[in-house]
């Protein structure tokens, strides 16, 4: 039988360049305004962008949210999951303004402690947030339980911690000084600079690239002699300290400190993550994406408070967006795959 | 996406209905044997992914009672039709006939009721179910209340065990099997299907010798029975022992159908590769040097234990053995991933602790997996971070930036110098094709410098051309003073690579033999032993 012989094709098949992920994330983002703003005029008569008030109290409100995100989207980035930065934030809030009571408060916590460069307050408080992402690094690095129980255990024993500071009693009269922290646009300020900094980091150092690569494949990442363990410590360790943060800026704003703070700001966190376009699964996701997808949470409840919608059916509708963003990034990342 | 044009549009003169998956299971359930002479007849086959045309314009066509052997080299588009046979992926179009009748294929599950059933390269097994409640998996006997009978569950899959000659407890979970057993209990759960069709993608990759022979006694039974069985492999001596026909494919598209009898090894590789392909495996001659590593009684518990070996520059010493011997276990203790119990190794005359692959790696040893999936590739990521992830350790930052500019300059000429087939370094690595993967990984460890480089099965599931180029590379390495420890389950490769070949039989080495002496026969008796 005769054998025919095709040419070899020595060329690779030609690709075409992907564009930025975020870019369709900004488009949701862009198409969300856009809705309320229609809506605005058509149901309550008014417009929604064209209102600085509204627009800033939005980005403050979500700030503290896209905070914990720029931790816990790493710790995603890096295929684990943090369910206690909610409860860390409420247990940082007590302990940081515990120290920030205004000088000769008699009833304060630490009636010794009052008046207080506000710097001590502030390092007590990220002190306390790194060693909660501490310990969930460690015991998961170590004892390589999975990084869920590690941080749900962690979640239930700080929000006891934070009830037990001061059995459930709110701290109050703060100092002027340690209440600036959270004035005007500062939370939104820490935001960004939070952002942009994990962001570059993530691009363009070791630690971002050893972050990328064991979320793609933890046992690749040991093999190529990357420390796994050091490193999955150190991921949490800040994620705990962006908690902290939080805590600090929260009590700050809002001029005291109660236990109660932080409850599901985990689950909002890890939301503007995956809407942002991080995968659960590890190795994909991006800071620009998370900031992006925290803009959006904001957009849907400043939205709805704007058209007066009951609030119980904005967490109904909250909750279909966000199912929504994971089928959607799902079918992204059933698209890239091939042969 | 399906587009239904090109569903609508049968081929001429075929004005028959086109059969349904429940008429099909209902037909072949009453024994009725239809009189057509080929079973499956597949024509104008075609499938693109995102950016690559899988398959362009494919026909393949199966006749009873025969073995047909899909050849190709990787990327060439062979387990994308076999997949879109058995109902995994949907086609872009093209015309499917089983028996002479029109069928459409739009699930795993219609491909079955239609007889089609495949046995998947990856081991597809529930870990934590038993062997029986796999098999058995959507299929399980029930009484009148639909609680499972496992009495009978367990009856059957002996039943079948004892018709395939199968030596496995029903009841074991398959956590606790080995490899080899996982496929040849998938083997079994094709065969209890009862299907017209079998496909089987690689099947011989991951067992020995032994089940091997034992496959093919079972593929002449159901031959006899007349059955027809597609084949995908790489290994040229399977395909002579037991296909009937054999398609070649490549970039997607099909090249020929031959009887097997009727071409030679080198018009198949011809026809894979569309060019002559001289030397399969040019290891050079090359001065060896002084001993740079050594191995002494080195043990990992339940492993491997008391192997002894010198390594020297320049030298490729084979590491040949069974699956299951222990060979990758030495590897990876070698490298620190897994570090030993007891015994010493030496490099450059000191003893040291490889504690971890760091540590491996700051003495000069370059480590490539045996699994390209699950330990080598980050497949989320582009080329260039899965090639840069050994040496960012070595520095390659200034002021904690890395020195991006410089790194792709680097991997730049790594792709050129390893040929590794991409428009772009910052392409997707899932992007590639196994071979060139494969040269993306090992560019990962040239990139290292190293003096020392275990290869871990380093042409395992890559083609014929990639494999050459693979050779010749690791020769080169070898010519260039670099100590070279190579595992490898196909022998040809050993014995025509290797300086020496250190042969293991489970956890124990039964020898080491030189190139003169090293013959198939001989490495085969010490690693059965």
């Amino acid at each position: 039988m005769a054998i025919q012989t095709l040419p070899a094709s020595e060329t690779a098949p030609r690709v075409r360049r992907r564009l930025p992920p975020e870019l369709s994330i900004l488009g949701v983002m862009i198409g969300m305004m856009l809705l309320f703003e229609a809506l605005g005029w058509i149901f309550v008569g008014q417009s929604f962008i064209a209102n600085p008030l509204r627009l800033k109290i939005m980005i403050l409100q979500e700030s503290e949210i896209g905070i914990i995100a720029v931790g816990v989207t790493q710790i995603i980035i890096m295929g684990g999951i943090d369910l206690s930065s909610g409860s860390v934030v409420g247990m940082t809030a007590m302990v940081a303004a515990s120290l920030a009571q205004t000088a000769g408060f008699t009833h304060a916590i630490y009636p010794g402690l009052t008046g207080l460069n506000p710097v001590f307050p502030v390092v007590a408080g990220l002190v306390c947030g790194a060693l909660a992402g501490l310990v969930n690094g460690s015991l998961i690095a170590l004892t390589k339980i999975p990084p869920f129980i590690a941080t749900l255990g962690m979640m239930v024993s700080a929000r006891g911690v934070a009830d037990w500071y001061t059995d459930g009693q709110p701290i109050g009269n703060l100092s002027d000084e340690y209440a600036s922290i959270g004035s005007g646009w500062w939370p939104v300020i820490i935001f960004l600079s939070m952002a942009i900094l994990f962001h570059l980091a993530l691009r363009y150092t070791r630690y971002g690239k050893f972050t990328y690569a064991i979320g793609a494949n933890p046992l690749a990442a040991r093999v190529s002699g990357i420390n796994v363990e050091r490193h999955v410590i150190l991921v949490y360790t800040i994620a705990g300290l962006m908690s902290g943060l939080t805590g600090v800026v929260h009590t700050a704003r809002a001029i005291s400190g109660q236990a109660g703070v932080g409850a599901g700001f985990e689950l909002d966190a890890i939301a503007a993550a995956v809407i942002g376009g991080t995968s659960l699964s590890g190795g994909v996701g991006r800071l620009t994406g998370t900031i992006i997808g925290a803009v959006i949470l904001g957009i849907l409840t400043s939205g709805f408070t704007f058209l007066n919608v009951d609030a119980h059916y904005q967490e109904i509708i909250k909750g279909g967006v966000i199912v929504a963003a994971v089928i959607a990034d799902q079918y992204r990342q059933r698209k890239r795959r091939t042969v | 996406m399906i587009a239904p044009s090109a569903f609508a549009a049968k081929p001429e003169g075929s004005a028959m209905a086109t059969l349904s998956p429940t008429t099909a299971e209902l037909v072949r359930q009453s024994g009725a044997i239809p009189n057509s002479e080929y079973l499956l007849e597949v024509e104008h086959v075609r499938k693109a992914f995102p950016g690559v045309l899988a398959l362009d314009d494919v026909q393949f066509r199966l006749k009873r009672g025969h073995v047909h052997a899909l050849m190709g080299e990787n990327g060439a588009g062979k387990s994308t039709l076999m997949k879109i046979i058995a109902g995994i992926y949907t086609p872009d179009s093209g015309s499917f006939r089983l028996k002479g009748q029109e069928i459409r294929l739009t699930s795993p599950l219609d491909a079955l009721r239609y007889g089609i059933a495949m046995i998947h390269q990856e081991l597809n097994l529930m870990a934590y179910m038993t062997v029986a409640e796999n098999i058995w998996l959507r299929r399980e006997p029930r009484n009148a209340f639909g609680i499972v009978n496992h009495r009978e569950m367990r009856r059957a899959t002996q039943a079948l065990f004892d018709r395939l000659e199968i030596d496995i407890d029903p009841e074991i979970e398959v956590l606790e099997l080995s490899v080899a057993n996982r496929q040849m209990v998938e083997i079994a759960k094709a065969v209890s299907y009862d299907s017209d069709i079998l496909i089987m993608d690689e099947p011989t990759s991951a067992i020995t010798e032994k089940e091997v022979a034992h496959l093919f006694r079972i593929i002449r039974s159901l031959k006899a029975e007349g059955k027809g069985i597609v084949y995908i492999t790489h290994k040229m001596n399977e395909l002579f022992e037991i296909a009937d026909e054999v398609s070649v494919f490549r970039d997607g598209r099909f090249v020929g159908e031959h009887k097997a009898e009727d071409v030679t090894r080198d018009d198949i590789i011809k026809l894979m590769v569309g060019r002559e392909v001289t030397q399969m495996f040019p290891k050079q001659d090359v001065p060896i040097g002084e001993t740079i590593l050594s191995v002494k009684n080195l043990t990992l518990q339940g492993r491997f234990h008391d192997i002894s070996f010198d390594l020297r520059k320049g030298e490729i010493l084979g590491l040949a053995g069974l699956v299951g011997s222990g060979r990758s276990n030495v590897a990876e203790t070698i490298f620190g991933v897994t570090p030993a119990t007891s015994g010493q190794i030496v490099v450059d005359g000191r003893e040291v602790a490889v504690t971890s692959p760091g540590v491996a790696m700051d003495l000069g040893m370059g480590f490539l997996t045996e699994d390209r999936k699950e330990s080598g590739c980050f497949l989320t990521l582009d080329i260039t971070s899965n090639m840069q992830a050994a040496i960012l350790r070595q520095g390659y930052t200034r002021a904690g930036i890395v020195r991006e500019r410089e790194i792709e300059k680097l991997c730049l000429q790594q792709k050129a110098a390893l040929r590794v087939r991409t428009p772009d370094l910052h392409e997707p690595i899932l992007n590639l094709s196994g071979g060139n993967q494969q040269k993306v990984l090992i560019a990962r460890w040239l990139l290292t410098k190293p003096r020392i480089l275990i290869l871990d099965e380093p042409t395992r599931g890559i083609d014929v051309g990639a494999k050459a180029e693979i050779h010749r590379l690791i020769s080169e390495l070898a010519g260039q003073g670099v100590a070279v420890l190579m595992i490898s389950s196909e022998l040809p490769e050993v014995l025509g690579m290797s300086d020496r070949v250190l042969v293991m039989h489970e956890g124990r080495m039964t020898g080491i033999l030189d190139r003169k002496d090293a013959t198939q026969v001989r490495v085969m008796a010490l690693a059965a032993n």
